[in-house]
């Protein structure tokens, strides 16, 4: 019994804390405030909008815990889509087969990989500051996007897309599968992989890794390859979401996958940090926006919301720090 | 009862009493008391965690002693300094790391605090030129006010921050360690000038471990042991010996371990290593089961040496034989798998990664052991670092807690666990004891004697002569990158090689 409850927590880790917490306050006030919140309904909307800023988070996660940060990963994720655009769309458009978009979608993680292979080769040769370049990758590949694109949508793809934005197996949302599944990826990749521990190695002393053998620039160039293509997923995700491509789609995702990593217990300057309760997080704050919208609030406020949860998450945490220097000092 | 002289009628410019200090329910001092008198050269001597940088702290006002302590100063009775009323009474520290700017010109780091504040709050360079180069003139040097700090030597930057103590009107400079990284004729010179401070009437103390070139300048001795006052002793009749008894309390009954290595194989062959500037020339072997000691002042190359064995550092020339076979590593990863191990001298930003609990610190440089079905195994990592722990007898709480939250002789341990966990042929010890308590240096030896039995070949470099010359079976000395000579500890005393070290 006690053993099943510290593997539990083990699982979980000490970061799971504070997003749990959000999570019994936000699901108790509203269940309260809206008698239509506890509905399918909510769930589903929650369910199918999870997803996006999900993936994204997750590509965000790994730089962070080197201690770094992707700032391209939204613009990857349009680039990655629009890769698998122009391949349906030069093999028959709304005709196109099903090969040529797993085709696609293949080219798209390749595209999504190689800004990721480029940023990690700058920061870990150069030692740059993964601010500035991830900057530079952002600003190239919206300005390469838009170019290729004249700033306008590409749609117009075939039917059997429509399934991966909005279909369901079992009653389980296909997107939220596809997220699902790369949490657990992350999670074994964190948790049970060489490159995972190297990671947290590399975010709280580079050097000290250096010296204990870790080959640090191989993990911050599969790190932030890692990144660019789970960007590329999320790319494909929108794609099928919205039926169609735009160079900006999701572009204010981008500070907020750094808030929900932080809401998520992960060290901002790297080192510690768990996949589960970054989950755990990111279903907060979208509850919190659906909550808020059948409260009749508009999306902007529910955003604004999102900004004073992450400052209470900030302020709480540093009463809880002092409640516990308190109390050690009086044990 | 410590012992105490008398000061001859004097009376003393800084006098502290009952000084008791207590950090996480470790008592670093014990009823201390300690008296410098106006224009002496004083000595504070004691191993490193003996306390004299927290007596030190609390003369300058960083510490505030436990209740009941009395220091005097000047004429004016205090039960704790702060920094300002130090500051004020001309009490200045020369730290060990000088903190000093080195980007900034020589003039700016002798004389900005003479600027700050000062009305109308704008930078006078001129005045500052002015302040500096009196500075200088009264230690008779002479360098070049308008270059930045980092174009002159460790032992000029010394010379900069005694400087900058002048210029705050000093009655009473203390100098950390000030002789650790200084050649003889550098040594000699910062000697002459703590002879013409004490002249002017400026009270000298030289806290520091290792004391030949002090003691002949210093007419008074104070020893520090595990916190307490061993006794103040005159210089006069002192032998460096006794001071060293004194200091560590168990000198004598501590034996030369050098055995005969016989014909066991070779290990580690050099030849003719080097890499400009740091080192050059430099040839040796190293058997199964023998502890070569490396020594040497810092900056004799002895780091740079052993990085390039480990292959983090690239050699211009030379070759490198591990057990018998030629070998040239393009990274430490290679030197690892081929059975290499480094414990770096810099514990606390290379040796470990202090954030990071007890199991990973232990296990980063072997996961491929901890893996089960490609996966790295919780289980396990828990065996691995039990088994070690146990073996090495290192005391933790949980594994999962930080390293940063052990002593030093722990983290030592675990860094030590975390090379023979790789299972090295050969393993390089530098600076071992730097930051362990006197108490647990002995526990760490015993373990490297231990590892010396069942086969291991061991270099160990430390700057601390004796450390070398009790635990290894032969002392190879370097000096500026060179081979300076070669001592067995059984045919030669500890005094020989301590002459050819500092000489």
């Amino acid at each position: 019994m006690n053993s099943v409850a510290t593997r539990i927590k083990d699982l979980l880790g000490p970061e799971i804390a504070g997003p749990g917490f959000a999570f019994l306050a936000v699901m108790l006030f509203f269940g309260f405030a809206s008698p239509q919140f506890l509905s399918e309904a909510t769930f589903g909307s929650v369910a199918f909008q999870l997803p996006e800023l999900g993936l994204l988070t997750l590509a965000m996660l790994l730089p962070v815990l080197t201690g770094g940060l992707n700032l391209a990963i939204t613009f990857t994720a349009n680039i990655a889509g629009l890769t698998v655009a122009w391949v349906l769309q030069a093999n028959g458009g709304v005709d196109a087969g099903i090969a040529w978009f797993a085709l696609g979608c293949v080219l798209a993680v390749a595209v999504g990989a190689a800004t990721g292979v480029v940023m990690g080769l700058v920061i870990a040769y150069t030692r740059a500051h993964p601010i500035l370049v991830s900057l530079s990758m952002m600003i190239f590949v919206r300005g390469l996007g838009e170019f290729l694109t004249r700033g306008g949508d590409v749609s117009g793809f075939p039917a059997f897309l429509q399934p991966i934005g909005h279909g369901s197996i079992l009653g389980f949302p296909i997107p939220l599968l596809i997220f699902i599944a790369c949490v657990l990826l992350w999670h074994v990749l964190l948790t049970r992989m060489k490159l995972g521990f190297n990671t947290y190695m590399i975010g709280s002393n580079i050097e000290a890794a250096r010296y204990s053998g870790v080959n640090t620039r191989k993990v911050i160039v599969l790190v932030y390859t890692l990144s660019g293509a789970m960007c590329a997923v999320a790319g494909i995700i929108m794609l099928a979401r919205f039926n169609s491509v735009r160079v900006g789609h999701g572009e204010s995702y981008l500070l907020i996958t750094v808030l929900a990593c932080f809401l998520g217990g992960v060290n901002p300057f790297g080192g510690f940090g768990r996949v589960i309760p970054v989950f755990v997080a990111l279903v907060v704050l979208q509850l919190l926006s659906s909550g808020l919208n059948l409260m009749g609030a508009n999306q902007h406020l529910a955003t604004a919301v999102w900004g004073i949860l992450l400052i209470a998450v900030m302020i709480l945490r540093w009463l809880a720090a002092q409640l516990m220097i308190l109390n050690r000092r009086k044990g | 009862m410590a012992e105490t002289m008398s000061t001859g009628g004097v009376k003393p410019l800084l006098s502290l009493h009952n000084i008791n200090m207590t950090f996480g329910g470790i008592k670093a001092l014990k009823d201390v008391s300690f008296e410098v008198l106006p224009g002496e050269i004083h000595c504070l001597a004691g191993e490193n965690g003996s306390g004299k940088s927290t007596l030190i702290k609390i003369i300058t006002g960083v510490y505030r002693p436990e209740a009941g302590a009395v220091i005097e100063y000047d004429g004016q009775t205090f039960s704790h300094m702060s920094p300002v009323t130090a500051q004020a009474g001309g009490i200045q520290v020369i730290w060990q790391d000088l903190a000093l700017f080195p980007e900034m010109t020589v003039a700016e780091n002798i004389a900005f605090h003479t600027v700050i504040g000062r009305w109308p709050r704008l930078v006078d360079y001129r005045h500052m030129r002015r302040t500096a180069l009196k500075a200088l003139q009264r230690l008779g040097v002479a360098l070049d006010v308008d270059l930045p700090l980092k174009d002159y030597s460790i032992a000029q930057r010394q010379i900069v921050a005694i400087a900058r103590a002048l210029v705050g009107e000093a009655k009473l400079v203390f100098m950390d360690e000030p002789t650790a990284s200084l050649t003889q004729s550098e040594t000699d010179h910062l000697i002459d000038i703590a002879r013409s401070l004490s002249v002017s009437g400026v009270a000298v103390v030289f806290v520091s471990h290792r004391l030949a070139e002090v003691l002949e300048i210093s007419s008074r001795i104070t020893v520090l042991r595990d916190g307490a006052l061993v006794g103040v002793y005159p210089v006069e009749g002192m032998t460096q010996s006794r001071i060293t008894e004194l200091m560590t309390g168990k000198t004598f009954n501590q034996q030369v371990r050098a055995k005969p290595v016989g014909d066991e194989p070779i290990v580690l062959e050099v030849k003719g290593l080097s890499r400009p500037g740091q080192f050059e020339d430099i040839s040796f072997a190293v058997r199964r089961g023998e502890t070569l000691g490396i020594t040497g002042l810092l900056g004799a190359g002895r780091t740079e040496l052993a990085l390039s064995i480990f292959g983090m550092l690239k050699p211009r020339s030379g070759r490198v034989w591990l057990n018998g076979r030629p070998v040239r590593f393009s990274s430490n990863r290679k030197a690892i798998e081929a059975g290499v191990a480094y414990l770096s001298e810099d514990r606390l930003s290379l040796g470990l990664i202090q954030p990071q609990s007890i199991a990973d610190n232990l296990a980063i440089a072997s996961l491929d052991r901890i893996k089960s079905g490609g996966l790295l195994s919780d289980e396990r990592k828990r065996r691995l670092v039990d088994r070690w722990i146990a073996d090495l007898g290192v005391k933790i709480g949980r594994q999962s807690d930080a390293v940063s939250t052990l002593s030093g002789g722990n983290q030592q341990r675990i860094a030590i666990a975390k090379w023979l966990a790789t299972d090295p042929k050969l393993l390089i010890l530098d600076a071992p004891t730097v930051g362990v308590d006197v108490g647990a240096r002995a526990g760490i030896f015993e373990i490297v004697a231990k590892l010396a039995e069942c086969g291991l070949a061991i270099i160990l470099i430390s700057d601390e002569v004796p450390e070398v010359y009790f635990n290894a079976d032969r002392v190879l000395h370097m000096a500026q990158g060179k081979m300076a000579g070669w001592f067995d500890p059984r045919t030669c005393s500890l005094g020989q090689i301590e002459a050819a070290v500092y000489g």
